[in-house]
């Protein structure tokens, strides 16, 4: 078992780090160097990341509506996004006229770089984390608020009256759906007593919360996953950029890269959601363990932490596709009903149950 | 200069920069954008010095919220798009001498403070920590004012309610 573990991301990172120190020894130079070294690759994580995702959802519909999707570019169609990446590179940039020009070009940016800064806290594997900050759910929650501002100026500055108002439908949904994922997450906090990242995951080392916590966590899961799935903007819950009734919504004036921006943001969001709840519920990188199946356990211990965490958080990106071809689209009184007559009642009488729950030690 | 130095001084930057852009600009819309680079700069800074807690409620109340009900009321405002006028030179000038005098006022005050360093040990900031401060009914405890506060936010939420309460008339 020690052999495994010597190959694993945390011991990479470790011997960078003892590298850097020995090629350039000024403690200041090692900490800029490795900032740029996770920056970059960053950065690269995150685009093959959407080139992987673009697939997946158009091979992942395809599946639910039996038909083929992509095939026609590379071996069953795996490089039609690359395709579709080289045609909006050399699409023309347009700007509307009357268009708040500053603002046109900040907002794309605004989504990518909360999108961005909503990874940092993310443990990627058994210690592979960019930055283990003490407040690390809350920091999530209130980076990612911010996206309702990069949508909302969007939607202002392109003087379409379309795509304003699909920036205010996104905006109402976005701040009322965001009271239901914190409720939620505090569900689990309550449970931890800890905002730290590291300390969730280790507190899930004898068995993911989602078993540990009965049907309290069960529901709260429940409500984190239809809430995300809101708070991102995704089908059902895609009033935002209703082609038949809004065209393309807040981004309908955007094309080329800022338009590819977007989508990037989007994706990047949609693994951030899932790879919380991955985290939270289902015991990020903490492999699969059943109480005394010792030769079980063993096996699983093999299996490398990121491993664990990537298939963990590519599962619930799975279930937030497969919603996108399942339920209708809700129309606005429904999604605002939704969240305020049932969701949010529930997830406030949830917290006091788990609360109980936590005081008198009824959870494993 | 340390790089502790440098990061503050940009940090400032942002925030002197955004709230003298949000005063000067034009566009009420830019304006509250501005608003909003100054109260991220003022987030930045409170992480500058490791209150991370503060930082993201800071982030989580003025950035998520009040930046959005701000945004939002501007988008129910007529003719949001055009360019305000540009004020009244006699209400610039009392303008300036309002902020000169609040300027030289706090100046004067900050001159006036003897600051002295503290040597007792530094409290972690964690939540764990301020949790139990804020709930604590000892000497330094503060759970009256936070129970205070709380029920302010009650009856503030209640008030919300009875004004937006549709009362369906009697047949």
């Amino acid at each position: 078992m020690k052999t495994i573990f010597l190959i694993s991301l945390s011991s990479l990172a470790r011997h960078i780090h003892i590298w850097l120190e020995e090629l350039i020894g000024n403690p200041n130079g090692v900490y800029i160097t490795e900032m740029t070294i996770v920056g970059i690759s960053l950065i690269v994580f995150l685009v093959v990341l959407c080139f992987f995702l673009g697939y997946a959802e158009r091979k992942v519909a395809a599946f639910m509506q039996i038909r083929l999707g992509p095939n026609r570019v590379g071996p069953k169609g795996s490089l039609q996004i690359i395709a579709d990446t080289v045609k909006l590179l050399f699409k023309e940039g347009l700007t509307p006229t009357a268009a708040d020009k500053f603002l046109f070009h900040l907002a794309p940016l605004i989504m990518v770089i909360t999108a961005m800064l909503a990874l940092a806290p993310i443990a990627f594997a058994k210690d592979f984390q960019i930055f283990d900050i003490s407040i690390g759910v809350l920091y999530v929650a209130s980076v990612s608020s911010m996206a309702v501002i990069g949508i909302l100026m969007a939607g202002w500055s392109s003087y379409n009256k379309y795509s304003l108002l699909g920036a205010m439908r996104s905006g109402a949904q976005i701040v009322s759906y965001e009271l239901s994922v914190g409720l939620s997450l505090i569900s689990i906090v309550i449970l931890t007593g800890s905002l730290r990242m590291s300390d969730i995951v280790m507190s899930q080392s004898d068995g993911w919360w989602l078993f540990k916590g009965h049907i309290p966590i069960l529901i709260s899961f429940v409500i984190f996953i239809i809430a995300s799935t809101a708070e991102i903007n995704r089908a059902p819950f895609d009033l935002t950029e209703a082609e038949s009734e809004l065209t393309g919504g807040f981004h309908t004036e955007y094309s080329g890269m800022k338009f590819a921006m977007f989508l990037l943001s989007e994706y990047i969001n949609l693994f951030i959601v899932s790879a919380i709840a991955a985290t939270l519920f289902l015991g990020g990188w903490m492999p699969l363990h059943f109480g005394h199946w010792e030769g079980f356990n063993h096996v699983m211990d093999y299996i490398p932490s990121s491993i664990w965490f990537l298939g963990k958080t590519f599962i619930i990106i799975f279930i937030i596709m497969w919603f996108r071809w399942t339920f209708p689209r809700l129309r606005v009184d429904q999604l605002l009903n939704l969240e305020w007559k049932y969701l949010l009642p529930i997830s406030m009488v949830n917290i006091l149950v788990v609360t109980l729950m936590a005081i008198m030690g009824w959870h494993f | 200069m340390s790089a502790n130095t440098i990061l503050f001084y940009i940090l400032a930057t942002i925030i002197i920069g955004g709230a003298i852009m949000a005063v000067t600009s034009l566009k009420i819309f830019r304006a509250a954008i501005y608003l909003l680079f100054s109260l991220i700069g003022i987030a930045g800074l409170y992480f500058w010095l490791n209150y991370e807690f503060l930082a993201a409620v800071q982030i989580v109340v003025y950035v998520g919220g009040i930046v959005v009900l701000i945004i939002f009321s501007i988008f129910l405002t007529h003719g949001s798009g055009e360019d305000m006028t540009a004020p009244k030179l006699s209400r610039s000038i009392f303008g300036a001498i309002a902020a000169a005098c609040g300027f030289s006022l706090t100046i004067c005050i900050i001159n006036q403070h003897h600051f002295f360093v503290s040597t007792a040990k530094a409290i972690e900031p964690s939540v764990q920590n301020i949790g139990r401060q804020m709930l604590s009914t000892t000497a330094h405890g503060y759970v009256l004012p936070f129970e205070v506060i709380s029920i302010l936010l009650l009856a503030a939420m209640i008030g919300a309610i009875v004004i937006a309460i549709k009362i369906k008339p009697k047949a």
